[in-house]
């Protein structure tokens, strides 16, 4: 390894923001959520050529131990309602993917009578991935740009009144 | 190992002056190793279930009554939806009852390259069964060698027709694109290569004592009641019943292949448990590099697609055609009233009847032996919702 | 074994209770009594010339314009190769068949199945309850004249047209 003693002595500065987001979006565990064929998609994400674990993320089987929750697959209103439960289990923060266009919008299930039209008629979504489904590589820039929105959070700066409302 | 002397009594409340209950646990249906949203509520005393009793619907999605709304051609997107692991199968058969409905016959080439795009997506459906049957007994590795063979499947499938997973190539009188320059020789190429890997597998995992030991003995299934249940496919060939569609109610050009129908004999285990309903899908990969090398070397040239109208209006009629899909017989019933509209479409696919035996088989099984018997019975929640 | 033979045994057997049949279509399909049907299907699975042992497909077909619900049985024999077709007719208002349950268990599902989304009740059932669509649904979702719901427990399922 290159970096072995090669540093001079020093001090390395960083905003106390930047130091937290930047653990908090290394180690982004997500949940397996995978309803239909975007989860098949989401196993080869994590498989062996697209794998997502560089990036830290790691699949938990619980949502009280998951940061993330990538909705993979059709939404139906039978499971929209499990889907509430879940999420409201996941301890905070959390985000949540809507990976596919079922879970974005309904997809091609636009014209179903059991199907709720996109994921975010139940929980709020961070990140839409696009794709029916989408590959690998797209759900890992999702993934990233999760992690771009992680990074720009605030946490321990005082912040004005309207920007915390917000937030 | 056998299960013989492990066999426990379901009554055990009040033996021994100890007091027990009886739990009842919710298994799903977001749940790690179920195959989909697929929901079970397991009545266990202690480790050993009295019942697990299907909770299914989570992904019912209304495929049959879209195919009402969107014409026949417009359906194909869909029914690789209704299985998305064995997605060809499931187009092959929708082709396959509108062509029945108006008598269109597919031309020779058209038929060769359906076989090949199925053959091909058995091999990935069986990889994929086998890989997440073996994560969810607990083995991780094997895993990621069955998805590195998937991925350069899914690599070949992506050449010939543009996507991974949900393939709609298919179209009504044979398919929508010939193989592009260079396939069989890269496809080829591929099988060279991953049929030793099949060894490689066997050493890793098939024939691992622990592996053996979770899956012999554990939910058998007899050939009477496969057939009374209605199973298909490698859940009713490991039982001892030596039918597959393909050769049994021939379709496209399977007469002209040669291949064997593996069942399951019972050399490790018995006849009819999980090992032999694992075993039976090995094999069949085996099968069907056979067919996919018999294909290369006899296809014909010629058009792959036979001339079809814009607006397909079948005669008023119905019809119900069988095809051999991954995961069993899968049945196309098409009603068509003469407009260009079908007036219903009916799927009964296999994993459905198996997700109906569940809860007789696990009777008396132990909590962890749930979860072997739904992956040995290669259930996607898909099939079971539609 | 050619569905003209099996009609005539059908017909010798059981009498006026198995009806019309249609022998020139793709599937010849003959046609029985909603209450017949249970009496029917065992004979076809014991009698051993016949051994309907399994039952392949059961599906219902909503004919609104006709005013009556079809059943249609997919019969298939494992041990003499061959298959059969039936299909049963019951009104749409109050639509009855027997249950084959005893007969296949496959048909547990599968009836259950076309009792959620058409509404048939198969008398002789031992659970028939929804099976797909959540135990609170309202309406059964395959009948040609089902109007969907505006609103399931609070999420909206109205959308834009799709149609442009």
């Amino acid at each position: 390894m290159a970096l072995i003693n090669s540093f001079p002595e020093m001090v390395l500065t960083t905003k106390a923001d930047q130091f937290l987001n930047w653990t908090r979006k290394s180690s982004v565990w997500w949940m397996l959520f995978g309803l239909a064929c975007c989860a098949i998609e989401l196993m080869q994400t994590q498989g062996p050529r697209a794998d997502v674990d560089r990036f830290g993320a790691a699949p938990r089987a619980s949502p009280r131990q998951s940061d993330l929750m990538v909705v993979a697959g059709t939404l139906t209103l039978k499971m929209a309602l499990r889907t509430k439960v879940l999420y409201e289990q996941m301890p905070e923060p959390r985000y949540a993917i809507a990976m596919g266009a079922c879970a974005s919008c309904g997809g091609l299930f636009q014209l179903a009578y059991s199907v709720c039209d996109g994921v975010d008629k139940v929980i709020p979504v961070d990140v839409y991935v696009p794709g029916c489904p989408p590959r690998p590589e797209a759900l890992t820039e999702g993934i990233l740009k999760l992690q771009e929105k992680m990074m720009a959070e605030k946490w321990l700066v005082r912040q004005s009144a309207a920007a915390a409302a917000s937030a | 190992m056998s299960l013989a002397g492990f066999e426990v009594e379901v009554e055990q409340v009040g033996r021994n002056g100890l007091e027990t209950e009886e739990m009842t646990l919710n298994m799903g249906p977001q749940h790690p190793s179920t195959h989909g949203v697929l929901r079970f509520v397991v009545k266990a005393d202690g480790e050993v279930m009295r019942e697990a009793i299907p909770d299914v619907g989570y992904l019912h999605r209304s495929i049959e009554k879209i195919a009402e709304k969107v014409g026949y051609h417009g359906f194909m997107p869909y029914t690789d939806r209704v299985d998305y692991v064995a997605a060809m199968f499931c187009n092959q058969g929708w082709a396959m009852v509108c062509e029945k409905l108006a008598g269109i016959e597919v031309p020779k080439r058209g038929e060769y390259c359906r076989v090949i795009a199925a053959e091909f997506n058995r091999i990935a459906s069986h990889l994929l069964s086998i890989g997440t049957m073996v994560l969810d007994i607990g083995a991780i590795t094997p895993f990621f060698h069955a998805f590195r063979e998937r991925e350069k499947i899914n690599d070949l499938l992506e050449e010939l027709c543009g996507a991974r997973l949900t393939y709609n190539y298919m179209r009504i009188g044979g398919v929508a694109w010939d193989l592009p320059p260079g396939f069989v020789e890269k496809a080829s190429a591929f099988l060279d290569r991953f049929e030793p890997l099949i060894d490689e597998y066997n050493d890793l995992i098939s024939l691992n004592k622990i592996y053996v030991g979770r899956c012999a003995n554990v939910a058998v299934i007899s050939a009477e009641d496969a057939i009374n249940y209605n199973l298909v496919g490698p859940n009713l060939r490991a039982s001892g019943v030596r039918y597959d569609v393909r050769r049994d109610e021939p379709y496209s050009v399977y007469p002209e292949i040669e291949f064997d129908v593996p069942v399951g004999t019972g050399e490790i285990g018995c006849v009819g448990d999980s090992f032999a309903r694992y075993w039976v899908r090995i094999q069949e990969i085996r099968e069907s590099i056979k067919i996919l090398r018999q294909c290369f070397k006899q296809m014909p040239d010629g058009p792959v697609i036979a001339k079809v109208p814009r607006k397909f209006k079948p005669p008023a009629g119905d019809a119900y055609v069988r095809v051999e899909s991954a995961r069993g017989d899968m049945g196309w019933y098409a009603v068509s009233d003469g407009t260009e509209y079908p007036y219903r479409c009916k799927v009964r696919t296999g994993s459905f009847a198996a997700m109906s035996i569940i809860d007789k088989v696990s009777r008396g099984l132990m909590l962890a032996d749930l979860v072997t018997v739904i992956a040995s019975l290669d259930i996607v929640a898909p099939e079971v919702d539609r | 074994m050619d569905a003209a033979t099996l009609f005539e045994r059908l017909r010798a057997q059981f009498g006026e209770r198995v009806g019309e049949a249609n022998l020139a279509a793709k599937d010849p399909w003959i046609i029985v009594e909603p209450a017949a049907i249970h009496e029917v299907c065992r004979y076809l699975r014991d009698d051993p010339e016949l051994c309907f042992d399994a039952l392949s497909n059961l599906s219902g077909v909503d004919y609104k314009d006709h005013g009556y619900i079809e059943v249609v049985y997919h019969l298939y024999s494992y041990a003499h190769r061959h298959y059969a077709v039936l299909k049963v007719r019951t009104p749409r208002e109050n639509p009855s068949v027997a249950s084959v349950e005893s007969v296949w268990k496959a048909a547990n599902w599968l009836e259950r199945e076309i009792y959620d989304l058409l509404g048939v009740t198969f008398t002789g059932h031992p659970d028939l309850r929804r099976l797909l669509m959540p135990e609170d649904w309202i309406g059964h979702p395959l009948r040609k004249d089902f109007v969907e719901p505006d609103e399931y427990h609070g999420i909206s399922t109205r959308r834009e047209s799709l149609l442009r």
